[in-house]
């Protein structure tokens, strides 16, 4: 079935969209036995280098409560100048300036192959790009140093015309005046005092006392650069002025006693960065940048007190209902993430610490505005400096691979209806008529703004088939969706994204082995983890997992041959064939498994999960193993404990980590230096292979990943065998001495056994 | 004084001036007419001494029947002059009196122009010039003093005496014999007698003119002359002792016959009089004062005086005279004579120091030199129901930390080491000279409470013969008054020795602050200001660290930390909540971070330059301060520099409430009320954490400062108010304020106690402290200008024989931040009878305790209630003294202590004050400010602010290196050809009379003409000659002298600003509605009598 196969990667790299479904059952009742929801997991910016934006702005259609965009699945009557809204089949006139159009002459939005396409809107004047660091100096000494040197750095990587602020925090909150000269200013606030936007404006001095009403006129974005220049400047003039601020930061100077955390206000800080954009730049591009070394321990959005003696929360204190400042932080966070995303600023958290930093609770104000989350040990480690400075990193254009401010809004023809969205973003809360009301992840709007994108992020998007089973679609009949994105593009340019697809409907009963055929199952995995990983953050861990087990025994049911009662007989097609696959290591991955994770970690994992792109997603699930041997080519293993052999060096990407590991005996030659000798100079290749292999991935991954070189034995294996099957235990002797693997001390299920009892669920006929 | 005054009109007179002793004598010598007096004369001088030991006779009455009515008259006026002169001068001869008088009209303004009268003086005089040897003043008080103490017994003479010429009266007026005592030579009548008439005519006009009766004198006159004898009446009265002002005799003699007889009789009469009136004298006068003016009679006499040559109307003038009622000037120039020249040293018990007023050096030999501490009354009744009786306040003015002369050595300090200071185990007391060892000096007995402690082993030591510690001599602890221990950890906040204490500068940079250009001034000044941090002793630099922050209605705290390159500003807005936002940099060491000190100075003005912001906040500044220091774990002091009312929205903020409608209403004590109660406990917190703010206003409008002092005053700061700020004209002043407050010593987290003898216990504080028990006065920060007033009351019997005694302890930080005790001791005597107390009280002191009492009244009840207490409580004492102490005498008479015969004049200043009765012109600001100030005033400065000083520029020659007499406050004083200085310790006059000498005016102002001189000038040109050299060293030398910058301002006679000077002529009538002395006296008078009958 190369064709379909090949379909989804042509659909993926046109409009970045991939189906769980690219058949699609055409009544709800059979929808729903689908088990897998009809869903897509969509990258609205995808970067396609071969289109070029179209300048000028799209055709709507009339209808009020449609306006869909002309797009190439519109029937266009080319004499009367007329074009059929293929949603809502309203005729609509063409606007003056496509008088020219013919069948030979068509718009570019006319053509199949634009089936996404780009409009550059020129109405209003461009905004600039915002940048607001948000740092503590609650640091090591080295650890500031470390960042003021990466911040200093990022000041050369920002556009010129870019406005950039500064806010430090410790035990006071200081927002830096960057304009004046000679003295350099700040105004500071309290750490411990929750402060209004309104209360932040006024003490900042941003709401103008006289003349209120007058400046309050829409349609005078002008003044806002005057009254914001203190604290956000344009980096050409304060290039200087700033790198020297950065400079002179002082670690926090108030005195941290034996026995006690140094006392940070993030959560202070973080409120005055939000109030301080949502009085001066509402709804426009901005980056909110924090920079914290550790977890809040004061004021509002406290995580743990202060005592040392004191342990921050664990998963273990959270499910016993015992982390005290827990709930009134996440709510801390969420209100601010929430003001944040209606301002349509995003908030990155860069976290640098050994031990946890409070992500938990202040996750969803990366989450919830599109920012990036990144967790490392220190600011001084190559980890965070690269990571930091690929935030900065340009596309072929010379353009920020940053995106600000979007909004997606997704038409659906009418046997569709969307149900929810997951991913980096927040409802926007408009109902219209291709809104379920199911809901599944974000649902109920067919709107959601999405504060800061890359042109990875990805949110998987769930629909629901409402056409009635008596209602049948006639043959040949296409299932319509459109995602319109608009957003600032990072060149400053207001733009909307087009992508307008269109899938076959089937009948389930007759055409049961199109729709079969037509499964995604890598989409299918990623998206039904999203769901799993969605419900994690609000139910119990065991709960999501029967769930999970659950909907793949149904899948199973629904879609395998056997027979009844005999597992034995149990088969899959090859397009359902890796499906169960990816679930066993979906139940093991650290999105659902917080054994070994500690919140922070469980949080950051989720973050990148809910955000990556299909490819980076099932890294994400299932990690990638390659071996590195002799006896050929580098090439993919299994994730298996029999993988692993004394003669290989074994390369595994989680996405979180690259770790290289050096069987037994490659780790003695190793020892033995043979790799410096010249007549072994293929073992000194070998060795090399894997770094440079990892090296490239390194090179292109963001966040970048926690890079680990170990060998047989090394205590750092224990990342490579967390992960694989446990096909060989301690448990399971049969191949105990023999060279077939090495054994994980563990009592999960091997791949094996889980398969085993699938099938023994699927064809009983109990459930 | 007069004299030099009359000069320049008076020819005759002005010749006399530079030669005047010379003059004086050969006046003197050369009386030959005095042919009756010279027998007179003679036994007179047998008296002398005695009176010198028993001041009293009335040497004045003899005018009495003869001669007396004119001369006595005029006398009074005379006597004065001569008193302001000469010193000891005693005017009262009936001869020579006459003679004064008419010097007197020369010396007026008015003019007419007196005469011959110089010769008179010269007889005055001459007495006087030779003999104040230091010698013979102190063998006149030791005399005094025993006579003193005699007199009670001895009114019985008197009243014996009476019948030769209806003495009762005349004993009555009598009584200053203090003055005829040093004065011997009274006799001279004969000759002044017929220069006298000379002057008498000339001097008449302006007299009548001058003096319009009061009202009062007129009604009360009947009553008081009925009793009388005309002529004794006229005489005694006339003679009239400073104390004893008897109301007008008067119309029953007709001048003119009067006039004829004098020479002969009067001195017969003198001698044969004599005894007794001194019996009398003793009995009225405290000995202390020995020579007394000569105030007398009152009245008419005046009038009647001037109108002499004419036939005319005896009867019109129904008038105290003015020269004839008690004059400050005249005590303190007595004062002066007589105890300036030797060292007061402590070592008796209860004894009275020296006024105020007087230089004079200390020995301290076991008690606490006045400078520390001053009593009302240096002998207290030993029961309450005495002290009850007498009504006088028993309170001691308490200056702690007072700045000495240089001559004397500051108090030792201590270190007993680990163990700390030695106390008694039960009162706390610490060891001091009265502790009296026991048991071959193993132990001690408390001289407080008479517990008997042991004397640890370290401490021993053996006794002498006399049951003294053979070490005593030793250790300042058992032979000084006043000394410091060096406290112990045990003393310190929180068991740890506390760092040294940090100044902040609170600036503020509202638009007000900028554009009266105060700020870039104050920037500037500080910046070699901070080289003058006060040290302790010998320490190189100070140890004190200095912060700033700037404000107007959010906060600027500035990083003035060594390393960084520029200094760093936080602002912070949340001034609801305020904080202190950095540690590290705020407080720094001046030399470390001088270089970003002055960088930050340089720019402050520049960045606020262009500011707009108009509103200010005021108690989150003080707040941040306190936090500051909190955060530092130091003691310290705020700076604030502030120009308006703040009522931006913050805590402490502030409305217009000013209401002038509210005056002379119940309502009226709102006013000095703080606004919000948000200060007090602000204050309190200040307290704690030892701030002390000063705070410098430059107001342009109405900033309440009665709450906006209120920190201040509880935290022991200091308030100054700068009016409509102008760096041009207010610069010195702000400036000078700046230095000297900065400079100061200061103590800071201080806390006093002051223990007392079983039997009385201190239950009353006034000052700028707060209390949070009623024994403990917590001063977040003290200075040498701060005072504390203790009032004492009797809870028990106090032994005569051991007397009372007071111990002061302060607990304070020096500005190197060691922590120290500083105690005072003082001995005071017991009394079982009223006299004694009279004896030994003080009247400045006593005003000093009324005013502040009065002061704190006006908070909570209206002042017109206020006013009436004084004055009740004023007229108990006078009139208990009268009851007890007083010869009988005349209930016409009015009989004042001698230590209290000041009391009426002042108490009046006090009640015309601006506090007590504003003016039309005060503003509600000044008043409050006013209050507040008075309130931790010691009593040199209470003294001088009711009483201003007033001083002829021009009247003495410009060679004499020392300080002109000063005259009395008021109108008829001033010569419209003469130049007077005018100061109260916060006001500095120049008051140029509209015919003075132009060259004069070239001289001072170099202008030509009078007409030309800029009225309102504040600053003299500097001129090479040596009257303005003379003048200029004057007002430096005024200035050093008092603890604030007084501005000075030029008044010219007859112009606007006229009005603001005459407003300090506190004797005289005020506009506001104040009396004038005269009918003060008048009221004063009858409400004694009320209470008497």
């Amino acid at each position: 079935m190369a064709t379909y196969l090949e379909f989804i990667q042509q659909n993926e790299e046109r409009d970045g969209v991939r189906f769980s479904w690219n058949v699609w059952p055409s009544s709800r009742l059979e929808a729903t036995r689908m088990v897998v929801p009809l869903a897509c997991l969509l990258t609205p910016l995808k970067e396609r280098p071969d289109l070029p934006p179209v300048q000028y702005e799209p055709v709507l259609c009339s209808r009020p409560t449609c306006k869909a965009i002309l797009n190439p699945l519109c029937q266009v009557d080319y004499r009367a100048k007329l074009w059929a809204c293929n949603f809502c089949f309203q005729r609509n006139q063409f606007p003056p300036a496509y008088t020219g159009i013919s069948e030979v002459n068509q718009p570019a939005e006319l053509m199949p192959q634009f089936s996404t396409i780009e409009y550059v809107i020129q109405r209003g004047a461009p905004s600039p790009l915002i940048f607001l660091y948000v740092v503590d100096t609650c640091l090591e000494e080295d650890d500031l140093q470390a960042l003021k040197e990466s911040l200093q750095m990022s000041l050369s990587l920002l556009p010129p015309d870019a406005l950039v602020g500064l806010i430090t925090f410790g035990r006071m909150v200081q927002v830096h005046e960057l304009s004046c000269e000679g003295i350099s200013k700040s105004y500071v606030f309290r750490g411990t005092k929750d402060l209004t936007a309104k209360q932040i404006q006024d003490m900042l001095g941003l709401t103008k006392p006289a003349m209120p009403m007058q400046q309050a006129r829409p349609g005078q974005p002008q003044e806002h650069p005057f009254v914001s220049s203190r604290f956000l400047q344009p980096i050409h003039k304060i290039d200087m002025n700033l790198t020297d601020l950065l400079g002179e930061l002082q670690r926090d100077p108030w005195p941290v006693t034996q026995g006690k955390r140094p006392l940070r206000s993030t959560g202070v800080a973080l409120s005055i960065a939000v109030g301080l954009l949502e009085g001066t730049f509402p709804n426009t591009g901005a980056r909110i940048m924090l920079f914290t070394g550790g977890p809040p321990t004061q004021g509002p959005g406290m995580v743990v007190g202060d005592e040392l003696k004191v342990p921050i929360r664990s998963w273990h204190d959270i499910e016993k209902d015992n982390a005290r400042f827990m709930k009134k932080a996440t709510k801390h966070y969420e209100m601010l993430a929430n003001r944040t995303a209606t301002n349509g600023h995003c908030i990155d958290i860069y976290a640098c610490a050994l031990d946890q930093t409070g992500l938990l609770e202040m996750k969803c104000c990366a989450n919830l505005t599109g920012g990036h989350m990144v967790m490392g040990d220190s600011f001084n480690t190559s980890l965070f400096k690269q990571t930091f400075q690929r935030i900065f990193t340009k596309d072929f254009n010379g353009d920020f691979r940053m995106a600000f401010g979007a909004t997606l809004e997704v038409k659906t023809s009418r046997e569709l209806k969307v149900a929810g969205a997951i991913g980096p973003c927040v409802s926007l809360n408009v109902k219209g008529p291709c809104v379920s009301e199911n809901e599944l992840g974000v649902g109920g709007t067919s709107q959601w703004k999405i504060c800061g994108m890359d042109p990875t992020s990805t949110l998987g998007i769930y629909f629901e088939v409402v056409n009635q089973h008596n209602a049948p679609i006639p043959q040949g009949g296409r299932g319509a969706i459109q995602f319109v994105t608009q957003y600032q593009h990072s060149s400053t340019q207001r733009r909307i994204r087009v992508t307008t697809i269109a899938r076959n409907w089937a009948d389930a009963q007759s055409q049961l082995r199109h729709i079969e055929a037509a499964f995604d199952q890598e989409a299918a995995a990623v998206l039904m983890a999203r769901l799993g990983v969605f419900r994690a953050e609000s139910e119990e861990g065991p709960d999501v997992l029967r769930w999970l087990d659950r909907q793949l025994i149904r899948l199973c049911q629904k879609f395998g041959q056997y027979n009844k009662e005999d597992p034995t007989s149990f088969r899959l097609s090859d397009s359902f064939s890796l499906y169960p696959q990816f679930m066993f290591h979906l139940r093991r991955s650290p999105f659902l498994q917080v054994f070994n994770n500690s919140p922070d970690e469980s949080s950051y994992y989720r973050h990148h999960f809910a955000r990556q792109d299909l490819t980076q997603s099932l890294i994400m699930i299932q990690p990638i193993l390659y071996s590195y041997s002799f006896h050929g080519p580098p090439e993919p293993v299994l994730l298996d404990s029999s993988s692993i052999l004394a003669d290989r060096i074994l390369l595994m990407d989680t996405f979180f980590q690259i770790v290289i590991y050096l069987g037994e005996t490659i780790a003695q030659w190793r020892k033995a230096g043979y790799q410096d000798m010249p007549e072994y100079e293929n073992f000194k290749h070998l060795l090399q292979a894997p770094l440079d292999d990892a090296q490239e991935i390194l090179q292109a991954r963001f966040p970048m990943p926690r890079y680990i070189n170990t060998e047989h034995g090394g205590s750092q294996a224990r990342f490579l065998l967390s992960k694989v099957n446990p096909s060989q235990t301690h448990n399971n002797l049969y191949a105990w001495g023999q060279e077939t693997g090495a054994p994980i001390l563990t009592d999960d299920v091997s791949l094996q056994v889980f398969m085993d009892h699938l099938k023994k669920l699927a064809v009983s006929t109990a459930c | 004084m007069n004299v030099n005054q009359s000069a320049p009109p008076v020819p005759p007179f002005g010749q006399p001036q530079p030669v005047y002793p010379g003059y004086h004598q050969s006046g003197y010598g050369g009386q030959p007419g005095s042919t009756a007096p010279p027998t007179s004369y003679g036994a007179y001088n047998g008296p002398v001494p005695g009176y010198q030991q028993t001041p009293p006779p009335g040497v004045s009455r003899a005018p009495p029947s003869s001669e007396a009515p004119p001369a006595s008259t005029a006398q009074a006026p005379c006597g004065q002059a001569a008193y302001g002169q000469f010193g000891q001068g005693d005017v009262q001869n009936g001869p020579s009196s006459t003679v004064q008088m008419q010097r007197f009209p020369g010396s007026q303004p008015f003019g007419s122009v007196p005469l011959a009268p110089v010769v008179s003086q010269p007889a005055v005089l001459q007495p006087f010039g030779p003999p104040p040897t230091s010698a013979q003043v102190t063998a006149q008080l030791a005399g005094m003093q025993i006579s003193g103490a005699v007199a009670p017994a001895l009114p019985p003479v008197g009243l014996g005496y009476g019948p030769p010429t209806s003495l009762a009266s005349a004993s009555g007026s009598f009584p200053n014999s203090g003055l005829y005592g040093s004065y011997p030579q009274g006799q001279a009548p004969p000759l002044s007698q017929g220069q006298g008439h000379l002057g008498a005519q000339r001097s008449a006009p302006p007299q009548a003119s001058s003096f319009t009766s009061p009202a009062s004198g007129g009604p009360r006159m009947p009553s008081m002359t009925g009793p009388l004898l005309p002529g004794q009446g006229f005489g005694g009265p006339s003679v009239s002792q400073p104390n004893h002002v008897s109301s007008p005799p008067p119309q029953a003699l007709p001048p003119g016959s009067q006039m004829t007889g004098p020479p002969g009789p009067p001195p017969p009469m003198h001698s044969s009089q004599q005894p007794g009136y001194q019996l009398q004298q003793n009995g009225s006068f405290g000995p202390a004062r020995g020579p007394q003016p000569n105030y007398g009679s009152p009245y008419p006499g005046a009038s009647t005086f001037g109108s002499q040559p004419g036939p005319p109307q005896p009867l019109p003038p129904k008038r105290l005279d003015p020269d004839a009622i008690p004059s400050p000037i005249q005590v303190i120039e007595d004062d002066r004579n007589n105890r300036g020249s030797e060292p007061f040293v402590t070592g008796v018990r209860g004894q009275v120091p020296p006024l105020v007023t007087t230089n004079f050096l200390v020995r301290d030999q076991g008690n606490a030199s006045p400078r520390y501490i001053r009593c009302t009354s240096y002998n207290i009744p030993c029961t309450s129901d005495m002290a009850k009786q007498a009504q006088v306040p028993l309170a001691a003015v308490i200056k702690p930390l007072a700045r000495l002369p240089p001559e004397e050595a500051s108090p030792y300090v201590v270190d007993h080491g680990e163990s700390g200071p030695l106390r008694c185990n039960r009162c706390k007391a610490y060891m001091c000279p009265f502790m009296q060892f026991i048991e071959g000096g193993r132990r001690f007995q408390c001289c407080f409470c008479s517990c008997i402690n042991d004397v640890p082993p370290q401490y021993f030591q053996h006794l002498d013969h006399t049951g003294k510690r053979v070490d005593a001599y030793d250790r300042p602890e058992l032979s000084l008054g006043s000394y410091e221990f060096l406290a112990t950890v045990d003393y310190c906040k929180n068991n740890k020795f506390p760092s040294p204490p940090a100044f902040i500068f609170m600036i503020d940079v509202s638009y007000n602050a900028i554009r009266s250009g105060l700020v870039r001034l104050l920037c500037e000044e500080l910046k070699s200001l901070l080289d003058f941090l006060p040290r302790e002793g010998g320490a190189e630099e100070s140890a004190i660290r200095v912060g700033f922050v700037t404000y107007n209605k959010v906060l600027h705290f500035y990083n003035v930390k060594s390393s960084l390159a520029q200094p760093q500003m936080m602002v912070v807005s949340d001034v609801a909540d305020m904080f202190v936002p950095l540690l590290d940099g705020f407080l720094v060491n001046v030399s470390e971070s001088r270089a970003v000190i002055t960088s930050l100075l340089d720019q402050i003005s520049e960045m606020f330059a262009d500011t707009r912001e108009t509103e200010t906040v005021f108690a989150p500044v003080i707040q941040a301060g306190m936090e500051a220091l909190k955060a530092a774990e130091c003691a310290g002091k705020l700076f604030l520099f502030h120009t308006s009312l703040p009522i931006a929205e913050a805590p402490g903020k502030l409305k217009n409430r000013d209401d002038r409608k509210l005056i002379n209403t119940d309502k009226e004590k709102t006013l000095f009320q703080p606004q919000t109660g948000a200060y007090q406990t602000l204050a309190k917190e200040c307290v704690a954490q030892g701030c002390c703010v000063d705070l410098f206003l430059f107001p342009n409008q109405y900033v309440d400062v009665a709450t906006l002092s209120v920190v201040p005053q509880l935290t022991g700061g200091s308030v100054y108010k700068y009016a409509c700020f102008q760096v041009e004209n207010d610069q010195e002043r702000f400036l000078s304020d700046l230095r000297r407050d900065v400079q100061k010593v200061v103590g800071f987290d201080a806390v006093m106690r002051v223990r007392t003898s079983t039997g009385i216990r201190a239950v009353d504080f006034f000052g700028a402290f707060y209390m949070s028990n009623t024994t403990d006065v917590e001063l977040a920060g003290l200075d040498g200008d701060k005072t504390v007033t203790v009032e004492f009351k009797h809870d028990d019997r106090l032994n005569e024989e051991s007397g009372a005694l007071l111990q002061c302890a302060l607990l304070y930080t020096s500005c190197a931040g060691q922590r120290r005790l500083r105690i005072h001791n003082l001995a005071l005597n017991c009394c079982t009878q009223l006299a004694d107390l009279y004896r030994n009280c003080e009247t400045d002191t006593l005003i000093n305790y009324m005013a502040k009492f009065a002061y704190r009244g006006v908070l909570n009840s209206p002042v017109k209630t206020v006013r009436d207490t004084l004055i009740t409580q004023c007229a108990q004492i006078l009139a208990c003294y009268r009851k007890n102490c007083a010869s009988p005498s005349s209930a016409g008479q009015l009989i004042l202590p001698e230590c209290m015969k000041l009391l009426p004049v002042y108490l009046n200043c006090v009640l015309k004050s601006d506090v007590l009765q504003p003016g039309a012109e005060v503003t509600t600001d000044d008043r409050a400010y006013v209050r507040q100030l008075v309130t931790s005033m010691d009593v040199a400065e209470t003294n001088v602010f009711f009483y201003p000083r007033l001083l002829p520029l021009t009247k003495s020659p410009i060679e004499s290196a020392t300080e002109p007499p000063a005259v009395r406050a008021s109108e008829e004083r001033l010569s419209n050809g003469d130049i007077y200085l005018l100061e109260n310790g916060l006001n500095l006059f120049l008051w140029v009379g509209a015919s003075v000498q132009q060259g004069v005016v070239q001289s001072l102002f170099s202008v030509s003409s009078f007409s030309q001189i800029t009225s309102g000038l504040s600053v003299l040109p500097v001129l090479d000659n040596p009257l303005s050299k003379k003048v200029r060293g004057l007002i430096d030398s005024l200035r050093a002298q008092r603890s604030r910058y007084m501005k000075l301002i030029v008044v010219k006679q007859e112009d606007k600003l006229e009005m603001l000077f005459k407003h300090f002529l506190v004797e005289d009538k005020s506009l506001s509605g104040g009396a004038s002395y005269v009918d003060f006296l008048c009221h004063m008078h009858k409400e004694i009598r009320q209470l008497l009958s």
